[in-house]
C-alpha cells in the first residue's frame, strides 16, 4: 500500500466474474504522512482508507468484468462496519463480490480480514462511465497488469 | 398482488424521502418527485431486485438524448410501471 498515493491494493490473487481477492500490506509508521496525522502517538489505518481499499477491490472486479472498457467510480457507501483497528505493517486480505450487475452501475460487497480476523465490510454502489481520457485508460491498464490482472488489448 | 405502479411507488417511498402519498401515476420521477441521480440509482437497484429484471436505464437515456423518445415514456410513473411490466413479461416469455 502507498496510502498517500491511494495505491491500496498490492496484489490481486484471484478473480472471476463474481469475486476478486487481493492482498495488501499496511506501511510502517516511519516517514508516513498519513500516520503522522492519524494519529500522533497512536498510528491507526484510517477507516475511510479501509473503505477506499474495498472500493478499489470492487473497481478492479468491475474493470475485469467490463474488459476495461469503462471506468467504475464510487457512488455510494452503505452498511460500513469497521470492526477492529488496523495497525501499521498489518497484512490484509481483501475480497470484493458482485451483488448486482445493473445498467450503468453495479452493487458489490467488500470485506477485509487480517490473519483470519474480520476487520471490516461494506456494501458499495459504483457507476460505470466512459473513461474520461485515453491517458487514464492506459494508466489503469498498466496498473492492472502490475497487480496481476490479465488485461485485453484495446479494441 | 399489488400493481407494478404501487410496488414501484412503495419502493420509491422506502428508498428516498418522498412521501408515498405524493407519488401519483402522473408524477415525473425526476421533475415532480425531486429524486436526484444517486437516489434514482438506489431506486433502480430496488426495482431490479423486486422484479428480477435489469432496468435498461442507459438505453433509455440514450433514446431520450438522441430524440428518439420523450423522457416521459420512461420517467413518468405510470409509464415507468408499463416499461417494468414489459421487462418482466419479456423475461418470462419463452426464448427461441
Amino acid at each position: 500500500m502507498r496510502l498517500e498515493y491511494f495505491e491500496m491494493i498490492d496484489r490481486i490473487t484471484a478473480v472471476d466474474d463474481n469475486t476478486l481477492t487481493a492482498e495488501c500490506k499496511v506501511p510502517g509508521v516511519e516517514g508516513n504522512p498519513v500516520f503522522a496525522g492519524h494519529m500522533p502517538g497512536f498510528p491507526l489505518m484510517p477507516g475511510v482508507l479501509l473503505i477506499e481499499t474495498m472500493a478499489q477491490a470492487s473497481g478492479w472486479l468491475l474493470l475485469h468484468r467490463l474488459n476495461f472498457t469503462r471506468m467504475p467510480l464510487l457512488a455510494s457507501v452503505k452498511e460500513a462496519k469497521l470492526r477492529s483497528f488496523v495497525l501499521p505493517e498489518a497484512s490484509l486480505q481483501v475480497e470484493a463480490t458482485l451483488v448486482h450487475d445493473g445498467s450503468g452501475y453495479a452493487v458489490t460487497t467488500g470485506r477485509i480480514t487480517s490473519n483470519g480476523k474480520k476487520v471490516c465490510e461494506v456494501e458499495l454502489t459504483l457507476r460505470a462511465l466512459p473513461f474520461p481520457s485515453p491517458d487514464l485508460a492506459a494508466m489503469v491498464r498498466d496498473r492492472a497488469r502490475s497487480l496481476g490482472l490479465t488485461v485485453p488489448e484495446p479494441a | 398482488m399489488a400493481s407494478a405502479f404501487d410496488r414501484i411507488a412503495d419502493l420509491i417511498a422506502e428508498t428516498s424521502d418522498v412521501p408515498r402519498e405524493k407519488i401519483t401515476p402522473d408524477s415525473h420521477v425526476i421533475n415532480d418527485l425531486g429524486i436526484d441521480s444517486l437516489d434514482f440509482l438506489d431506486i433502480v437497484f430496488a426495482i431490479d431486485k423486486e422484479f428480477g429484471i435489469k432496468v435498461p436505464v442507459e438505453a433509455w437515456t440514450q433514446e431520450v438524448n438522441a430524440g428518439r423518445a420523450p423522457a416521459e415514456n420512461f420517467f413518468v410513473m405510470k409509464n415507468l410501471a408499463i416499461r417494468v411490466e414489459e421487462l418482466v413479461a419479456a423475461k418470462q416469455a419463452p426464448s427461441g
